[in-house]
This record gives structure tokens, sequence and C-alpha cells, in this order.
């Protein structure tokens, strides 16, 4: 769009014809701002002319406009403004459709499991177990509680150790054992979750007996998870902290750890904040590590270090594949924990967003 | 605790100053916090590997199938790999342009809430993919996978007979394309930022368009980051479990075809499949395998994150 720059050889060969519009001799000519979109419009006319003769969906309807208009923007101002412009407003609306494409996935998904969700969200999914359901009815009381356990378990866990090893990085740590260190916690990152879900087994196996199921181990499974996550993003934010803050604190003959404890971390409590939140909403939908330590049951068990516990993804999965005889039923509570999962998810995310605006250290300037 | 004594904004300048005790507990403590991870790593690795041994010591006839540890893990690589591969070839080329579009084409004001929305693709739980996979994507690709296998049949992926449930190895690709594509384009997207300005302008100031700006300055400067944001994408596909285990539909061996209804099953999704209902010598033959798949992780990831680094060592104007 800022060709403007071509101009002066534009206005020297073409004197005589008008500064816009559609000449079609010269290659310096200009298409009108309107003139892809109207490429765009004339080829939905075309394919919804041509809708009843090939028995179009509205995917295929939108897929055939797109690559027609596509290629009528390419023609056209191939032929107008050359080739170079031409390939430009190709890449751009390959771009575009790029992202529109994504965007499918994201619109589907979200429309799919509302409207499929909704049916069974009602006091019952969160007010009772699955104890003696047989079909209709039951809810996912022990599995949410039970998600809500393993998940402040974790955080519990993963918290402390997490910022304190941010802590030892942005403060303390120098050379090779930081450098060790910082990749190692990236490396961590990906770990697949189903293999923490096997560690967290093999360390009690060894101990316990095999077979055993513990929600502590889906704790310390999500733990693996969840302390790169927590390191990563406290590191980020305590490096932010500027180093004055912490000059002005030692001038003032403060010790370091008083330095950090009072100047660093409250400084920066907005980001660590927002970190951890994100850390929650990483873990709290993982399921297939949870699937391997805690299992499912249909009674509500709220204690960690005593069998098998239900959690609301692992419900979730049970559900929908271990359905029952009328299926129905089950397939329904299915969608319903996985929306009930989502808005978890996405609710957590805007906490975080909230806790970076309303927390974030006033600017003095 | 010698290193923690040149502490970088360096505390009083009365040359070797009190060591407190509060100073010390602390400083200790976040030294401890930092070597606990790399203890879990190695504890992570120690632990598989206690817990497979049974599995690769045992006789062939005792592990499940019949063609012994080999046998049994050779398959679920091949699945896995495939899926991966397949997930990664659709997802770089659309996380690029979509990096390049929330970079470069969007309009600035709208540029950052487009970029949550994609960022939002990776908060979903993947059990919800999976749900998503099984119930949306999979029946509306049936039609398709018939189209390939009228079409393209020859080509011995698309050989067929088309899957009925659309439960094959390419839906399952695609599911863990749109898993990965929030990663690899966030990692381009900073990539594309960190171009200096300066290249950017130059490129302009010649004449050159939008593209031939993209393809001259903006590429090159970001191609190891692209390189290493799809490489990291490719170990979270590597070692997605839930919505492979709830979209593929099973049936061992290794085969190419990729929209029949049978698949060799991928490493993560036989272990979520198969745990909860094995006992003895099969719950380590599934520790076994999944050790394979930490080590083939670990590889990627690591490859991958030096690749990032390298990059940004010497990012900025040089």
């Amino acid at each position: 769009m800022s060709q403007t720059s071509t101009a002066p050889v534009a206005t020297g060969s073409s004197a005589s014809g008008g500064p816009r519009g559609t000449r079609r001799t010269g290659r310096t000519g200009r298409l009108a701002r309107w003139a892809p979109w109207a490429c765009f419009a004339g080829a939905a006319v075309v394919v919804g002319v041509l809708w009843p003769l090939f028995d179009l969906n509205v995917a295929l309807f939108v897929l055939y406009t797109v690559v027609l208009g596509t290629l009528a923007v390419y023609l056209l101002t191939r032929t107008v403004e050359g080739s170079r412009q031409a390939t430009d407003r190709l890449v751009t609306c390959l771009v575009v459709s790029a992202f529109g494409l994504a965007m499918v996935p994201l619109v589907s998904l979200v429309w799919e499991v509302v409207s499929r969700g909704a049916a069974r969200l009602d006091g019952e999914f969160f007010n009772s177990s699955l104890v003696g359901i047989v079909g209709e009815g039951g809810g996912a009381y022990h599995a949410i509680m039970g998600t809500l356990v393993i998940t402040a378990l974790t955080t519990l866990i993963s918290v402390p150790i997490g910022l304190m090893t941010a802590i030892f990085l942005v403060e303390y740590a120098r050379g090779r054992l930081k450098r060790a260190i910082t990749f190692l916690v990236d490396v961590m990152t990906g770990i697949p979750s189903i293999v923490a879900g096997l560690f967290a087994y093999a360390l009690f196996a060894i101990f316990f007996g095999p077979g055993i199921r513990l929600g502590i181990m889906g704790a310390i499974a999500l733990s693996v998870l969840m302390i790169p996550v927590v390191v990563r993003s406290a590191e980020e934010v305590l490096k932010l902290v500027p180093n004055e803050l912490r000059e002005a604190s030692y001038a003032l003959g403060v010790p370091k750890w008083r330095t950090i404890v009072k100047v660093v971390v409250p400084t920066s409590i907005a980001g660590l904040g927002t970190g951890v939140t994100l850390a929650i909403a990483r873990v709290v939908g993982e399921t297939a590590p949870l699937l391997i330590t805690l299992g499912i049951t249909n009674a509500t068990n709220l204690d960690p270090f005593d069998g098998r516990m239900a959690t609301l993804p692992v419900y979730a999965y049970y559900q929908l594949t271990q359905p029952g005889v009328p299926p129905q039923f089950a397939t329904d509570r299915a969608w319903t924990a996985a929306l009930v999962l989502i808005i978890l998810v996405m609710g957590l995310n805007v906490v975080a967003r909230l806790i970076s605006r309303f927390f974030a250290p006033k600017s003095g300037r | 605790m010698s290193s923690t004594r040149t502490t970088p904004p360096s505390p009083p300048g009365t040359g070797r100053s009190v060591r407190r005790p509060g100073d010390r507990v602390f400083a200790g403590t976040a030294k401890g916090a930092g070597i606990l991870i790399l203890v879990i790593l190695a504890g992570v690795a120690a632990f598989l590997v206690v817990e497979a041994v049974p599995a690769l010591t045992a006789p062939a006839e005792e592990i499940p199938g019949d063609g012994g540890l080999v046998g049994y893990v050779v398959p679920l690589v091949f699945g896995t790999l495939l899926a991966a591969v397949i997930a990664l070839l659709v997802a770089t080329p659309l996380a690029v342009a979509i990096a390049l579009f929330i970079g470069y084409y969007a309009p600035r004001r709208l540029a950052q809430g487009l970029g949550y929305l994609v960022d939002l693709l990776a908060a979903i739980p993947s059990i919800v993919y999976g749900f998503w996979g099984i119930f949306w994507l999979a029946p509306k690709l049936v039609p398709f996978f018939e189209w390939l296998e009228r079409n393209l049949g020859f080509i011995p992926l698309f050989a067929g007979p088309a899957s009925t449930t659309g439960r094959t190895m390419l839906t399952t690709g695609l599911v863990l394309a749109v898993m990965i594509l929030p990663i690899v384009s966030a990692i381009s997207r900073e990539v594309f930022l960190q171009v200096p300005s300066l290249h950017r302008e130059a490129a302009l100031a010649l004449g050159a368009t939008r593209w031939e700006m993209i393809r001259m300055a903006v590429l090159p400067y970001g191609r190891s980051g692209v390189i290493g944001g799809s490489m990291l994408g490719l170990g979270r596909a590597l070692g997605e479990t839930m919505a492979v285990a709830i979209v593929l539909s099973v049936s061992g061996g290794i085969t190419f075809n990729l929209i029949s209804s049978g698949n060799p099953s991928t490493i993560a999704a036989n272990i979520a499949l198969e745990f909860p209902e094995s006992s003895g010598i099969d719950i380590n033959t599934l520790i076994a395998s999944g050790l394979a798949l930490f080590v083939i992780t670990l590889a990627v990831n690591m490859l991958a994150r030096a690749i990032v680094n390298r990059r940004a060592e010497f990012s900025g104007a040089n």
C-alpha cells in the first residue's frame, strides 16, 4: 500500500492517463482501494450462483469463494499493476485466509462444547456424585472437588519451588549452574504430560508396590509439569524489577534476603500472581497424568493420601469412552464436564489478566 | 556458597560485608530449589529406567504382542512420529502466516487482541480437543477422505478404504496441528518482532512491496526461530496424549495409509488406553515405551532450545 515510492515513474509515463482506475495498458497503474473487495464479492456471487449445480455446503462455498477471489485479485493486479504488486496481494490474501482458517477450530470448538454441554449445566451436576447412578442424573461434585484438591496441592508444591528457583536464577546464580538450570527448565517444559504421570507412578510403585493410586501421586505428576512454567514466568517478571530499587535498599544497609522479600517480590507481585494463575490454568486441564496416577471413582474422596480420586478431566474422559448402556446420559455429563473445564481454564486466564491489570505497581513517573 | 559472594548489584562497597545468617539461609534455600530442578529431571529419568528394567530384561514371549519389546515399541514409535510429522507439516506454514498476519498485516489496533485469540487455542485442555476431534472434525472429514480415496487413491497415503467414522491418522494429525499452532506461531511472532526495524525500513525505502520486505528482511532473520519453534511444537505433538487416545481408531501395525480405520497407535495414547487395565509386566512394558517417548522428546526439545537460544544470543541490530 505504501507504493507511492514508484510515483515518479508512474507520473512520468502516464501523464495523459488518469491517476486512478483500471487502465489496462501500463504496468504502473493503480487499482482502486475497493478493487480487491469487489473481486471477493464477485467471487461470492459466482460461487453462490453455482451452488445448486455442484451441491455445495457452507465450508465449500467459503473455500471456493476465497480461492476464486484470490485468483481474481491476483490476475487483476497482475494486468494492471504488474507482477510484483500481484505477488504482494496474493500473499496478503493467503496470510489473511490462514488466520481465518485458524479461527475455524476455535469457534467451532467453543460452539460445540457450549451447545452440547449446556444441557446438563444444572444444580444436580454440581451437587451430586455418581454413587448409585445408572443412566440419567448424577453429577460431577466428586470430580470437581477432586480437581480442586489436586490443583491446590499441586500449587502448594510447585509455587515455593518454582519461585525460589526463579529467585535463585535472577538474584544469585552465575555461570555454569545458572545456564544449566535455565536450559533444563526449558527442557522440562517439554516433558510430555504422560511421562510425568509415569514418573509419579514409578516413584510410588517402588516404595508402595505396583498398582498404587493416590491423590498425592497426581499432585506430584502435575508439579513436574507446573514447576517449569512457574520458574519461567517468575524469572521474566523478576528480571523486570529495576536494579535501582535493589541498590537503594542495599544503600540503606538492608540485607540481601530482606531486599528480595521486601522490595523485589512486592514490586513484581502482580506479574508473579499472573504467572502462577496461568500455570494453574495450564495444569488444571491435564488428563493423562491423572488418568494413570489417580484413576477414577464414583464416590467422593477428598483425601489425597487415601486411594483413588475422581478429577474433572478424567471424569469427562471416562463418561465419554465408557458411557454405559444408554450412552446418552453419560455423554451429556462428559460434555458438561468439558464445558466446566473450559470455563475454569478461561476463568483462570481472565483472573490472570485482571491481576496483572489491578496489582501492577503504580508507576511513579 | 562462593558463587553467592559475587552478587550482581554488588552489596555495600565495604569489601567483605558481614554474612548475616538470614542471608545464608535464604541463599541456601534458593540454591536448593534450583538444584531440586536438576534432581527432579534426573529422577524422572532414573525412576522410569528402574521401572522399565523388568520389561527390558524379560523374555520376549512375556511382552504383549508377539515381537518382543522391540516389536511392541517400534509400531508405536512409528505412529507417534507419523502423527507428529503430519501435524508439523500442516501447522508450520499456517503458524508462520498467522505470525506474519499479526505482526505485519493486521491493523495495529487489533493485532494484540487477535494474537490473544490465537493464544486461546493453547489454553484449551487437550481432552476437549479430543471431544471436538471425534464429534465435530472427524465426521466432517469423512466426505473429504472419500474424495481423496476416489481421486488420489493411487498415492499409497490415500489408498483407503476410507474410514466411515473419520477417526484416522490424518484427522489425528490435523487435531494435533491445531494444538501446536499457537506454540509455533507465538515463537515465530516473537522472532519476527525482533527483526531490526532498520532492515525493514531500508527494504521499504528501496521500493520493496510488503511481501518483498518480508521475504528479504523478516524471513531470513526469523528462520532459525521458526525452525526452533516448530521443533518445540513437534515435541508437544509427540507427547500429546488424550486427544490422540480419543480420536484415533487403533489397530496396530505399521502403515502409511492415512485415511483408513486401521492405524498404528502412538506411544502416549497407547499408555493412556492400556495403563488403567494393566498389571505386572505389562505396566513395565508401558513404562519402557514411555521411556522411549521421554528420550525422543528430550532430544527434540534440547535441539529446539539450542536453536532458539542461539538466535537469542545475537539478536538485536547487528
